[in-house]
């Protein structure tokens, strides 16, 4: 699960992490209200997307005024904000974060992430900070210093002090610097963070460490023990069709193509998409309907589907190992009941009780084409598609 | 001979008297599975499918010898479980579950290792060697004894080469389902070094997918230490960038970890790619000259 600017700021403040003064605000009046509570007589307005490129894209202002905060942040609201990292039709700004500006002496950067193959927490820690770290990482990899966390210790003082004199710090910013990192390694160990990024991480004019911006990706299967971070979720912010599935148990995620896939397991469900394309169709979606598909998850599978006005035709692939086929053929009959289907379908059922839901199927009286294995299946949908156009 | 299990490996159940645990057990059972107990806390005493229960894993390791536990306990609990049967002497632990919390299995995984056991998953299939013993959830009516060693981060992919290579009648040797998380406990190169070590496995077939690089650092250790024909196919090609694909360990982030990626580094070390997941039988046919 992603947060927001502000949200991961308030997590920080929470944790002695040092970030500007600011509010988030949810209109232009509020927006010229938090102004006025802030110090100085200039004041950031960042727009709040789960998305990462909002500079450049007019995201990002810095106004001379409590009104000029208050206009901006209405022109902002109720659009939609399109960056590098979003789709063609951006994502939603429902929230505004206003903040007080500081004089910037210096950029660094600092975030957390899991080395897969290490097993391990990393810290990365790099002078050119303001910039695309991937870009840092892939043309100048020595400007990136890393430290491992061992989970039963956590991070040690000497790693705060080796990445602060390798970030060329100084006196009193060592302290600052140590003192920040041991509290991002308690936050992150205590609220299950995935990944964590604070781009820039300044030196202040006057010398002192502060987060400039803050992204933070919570590890979704740790969210059950976090009540707290599970009310900060913004679903304006991610897919409806994804979030409709993800309420049946299911996993979905939307693709371009006009073959809807219909799967139980991920490996499964991904080489399935890969075999349409390879058979010259193109995959609509990814769709697991996991171990435990009743009829009605699997009929709401195939609505979800169906939702999406490029589907043409519809591959059911079901390899029956938890899951059984006769249960999956008894969902597939029941949604053609409710839903009005005009698009062909294409079932492939193998494993636990496949003789039994392939005789359901037949018997139902329903126009579906039976395919024995993964090949046949993919080649007769994408026939079927192409012959309904 | 096969690796990890045998018809002589006892086989504890975790979670033994829950709804997964039950079903499951009752199914390994019937496939012959030498099962020897279960554990429930709290349950202790209690007979369940015609077997001990344990409150404790240590209780249940002094009564009954096993050697191997299967975990279907709930995600929140999977650490604890993990660590209990490690601690307690069990040599070979199993954990189904999926959803376990990846800080929990980064200090699991630590705990394990102290103890020299070997621990399998979480969110996998789990492991079997047809006809002797099956622990996990995969259906095994469709294996059969053979000479394929799989490996698979997927489970009904498993199932997939499974079918095919059965379909062909070069069975299997043994299949471990690795599972789909970004923190096995079993990774790639530890199952390829069981198989290549194993005279019952003459070709190994490998299935990865999008996401980290354990296929690449595979792919460097086929290089250097396997001798066997091993085929692979990547699953998620056709996988859009940044979004986790129903494993939690299925993501391109940054640009790292694409299918294009690692059938390179696959290819480059030698081993026989194939493109389709409807070639994974043919693949082994091809490598081998069977």
């Amino acid at each position: 699960m992603n947060l927001h600017e502000y949200q991961s700021k308030e997590l920080f403040r929470s944790y002695d992490i040092p970030v500007p003064n600011g509010k988030a605000v949810f209109s232009a009046s509020e927006a010229v209200e938090a102004a006025k509570s802030l110090k100085g007589d200039k004041y950031i307005v960042k727009a709040q997307v789960h998305a990462g490129g909002r500079g450049k894209a007019g995201g990002v202002k810095i106004v001379d005024s409590v009104e000029q905060a208050g206009e901006v942040a209405g022109s902002m609201l109720g659009t939609n904000l399109v960056t590098f990292q979003t789709d063609a039709n951006g994502q939603p700004v429902n929230r505004i974060l206003v903040e007080e500006i500081c004089d910037i002496a210096n950029e660094l950067y600092l975030g957390a992430v899991l080395d897969r193959s290490k097993c391990r927490m990393v810290i990365m820690a790099s002078t050119e900070g303001g910039v695309e770290i991937e870009k840092v990482a892939h043309e100048t990899p020595e400007k990136i210093l890393k430290a491992t966390i061992n989970p039963m210790v956590g991070i040690m003082p000497y790693q705060c002090r080796e990445l602060a004199f390798g970030l060329g710090l100084s006196g009193d910013q060592i302290k600052q610097f140590s003192r920040l990192l041991t509290n991002l390694g308690k936050l992150i160990k205590e609220k299950d963070l995935s990944l964590v990024e604070v781009n820039p991480l300044v030196v202040t004019g006057s010398g002192d460490l502060l987060c400039l911006d803050g992204k933070i990706n919570i590890d979704g299967n740790a969210l059950f023990r976090h009540p707290d971070l599970v009310e900060m979720r913004d679903k304006s912010q991610e897919d409806e069709r994804e979030n409709r599935a993800a309420e049946w148990d299911l996993s979905y995620v939307a693709l371009d193509g006009e073959i809807g896939c219909m799967v139980n397991g991920a490996g499964l469900a991904m080489a399935t998409m890969d075999i349409i394309k390879l058979s010259g169709g193109d995959p609509a979606n990814f769709l697991d309907v996991g171990g435990g598909a009743t009829k009605e998850r699997v009929a709401e599978a195939l609505k979800i589907i169906l939702s999406d006005d490029k589907v043409k035709g519809i591959l059911v692939n079901i390899f029956g190992g938890i899951v059984r086929c006769d249960l999956i053929a008894e969902g597939i009959i029941a949604a053609v009941a409710e839903v009005k289907i005009s698009v062909p379908i294409v079932v492939r059922l193998e494993g636990t009780k496949a003789a039994e839901g392939t005789d359901l199927l037949n018997n139902s009286g329903l126009n579906l084409i039976a395919a024995r294995d993964l090949g046949e299946a993919a080649t007769k949908i994408v026939a079927a598609v192409g012959e309904a156009k | 001979m096969s690796v990890l299990v045998d018809k002589s490996t006892k086989v504890l159940c975790q979670g033994f008297t829950g709804k997964q645990g039950t079903f499951h057990c009752e199914q390994a059972i019937a496939y012959g599975t030498k099962m020897v107990g279960g554990v429930t806390p709290g349950k202790g005493g209690q007979t369940h499918l015609d077997l001990p229960v344990f409150n404790t894993v240590r209780e249940a390791v002094i009564e009954t010898g096993a050697d191997a536990t299967v975990i279907y306990v709930p995600a929140a609990f999977c650490k604890d479980s993990i660590i209990e049967a490690a601690e307690s002497g069990i040599g070979l632990i199993v954990c189904i579950t999926e959803g376990v919390p990846t800080l929990d299995m980064l200090e699991a995984k630590i705990a394990v290792e102290h103890t020299g056991a070997r621990l399998i998953g979480p969110n996998c299939p789990g492991i079997i060697t047809p006809d002797e013993c099956k622990i996990g959830i995969m259906p095994g009516s469709i294996h059969q004894s053979g000479k394929v060693g799989v490996i698979s981060r997927s489970g009904t992919l498993t199932y997939e080469c499974v079918k095919q290579t059965s379909d062909l009648n070069f069975g299997q040797s043994t299949c471990i389902g690795i599972g789909g998380d970004p923190i096995p406990g079993t990774n790639f190169i530890d199952a390829l070094a069981l198989f290549e070590a194993d005279p019952a496995t003459e070709a190994i077939l490998m299935v990865g997918e999008i996401g980290g690089s354990a296929e690449e650092e595979a792919a460097e250790f086929i290089q250097s230490n396997v001798s066997k024909p091993v085929v692979s196919y990547i699953a998620g090609v056709t996988a859009p960038k940044g979004k986790r694909m129903g494993h939690a360990g299925a993501i391109i982030a940054g640009g790292k970890g694409t299918a294009a990626d690692k059938f390179a580094a696959l290819e480059k070390a030698g081993v026989h790619t194939v493109r389709s997941p409807a070639d994974l039988g043919k693949g082994v046919q091809q490598a081998t000259g069977w």
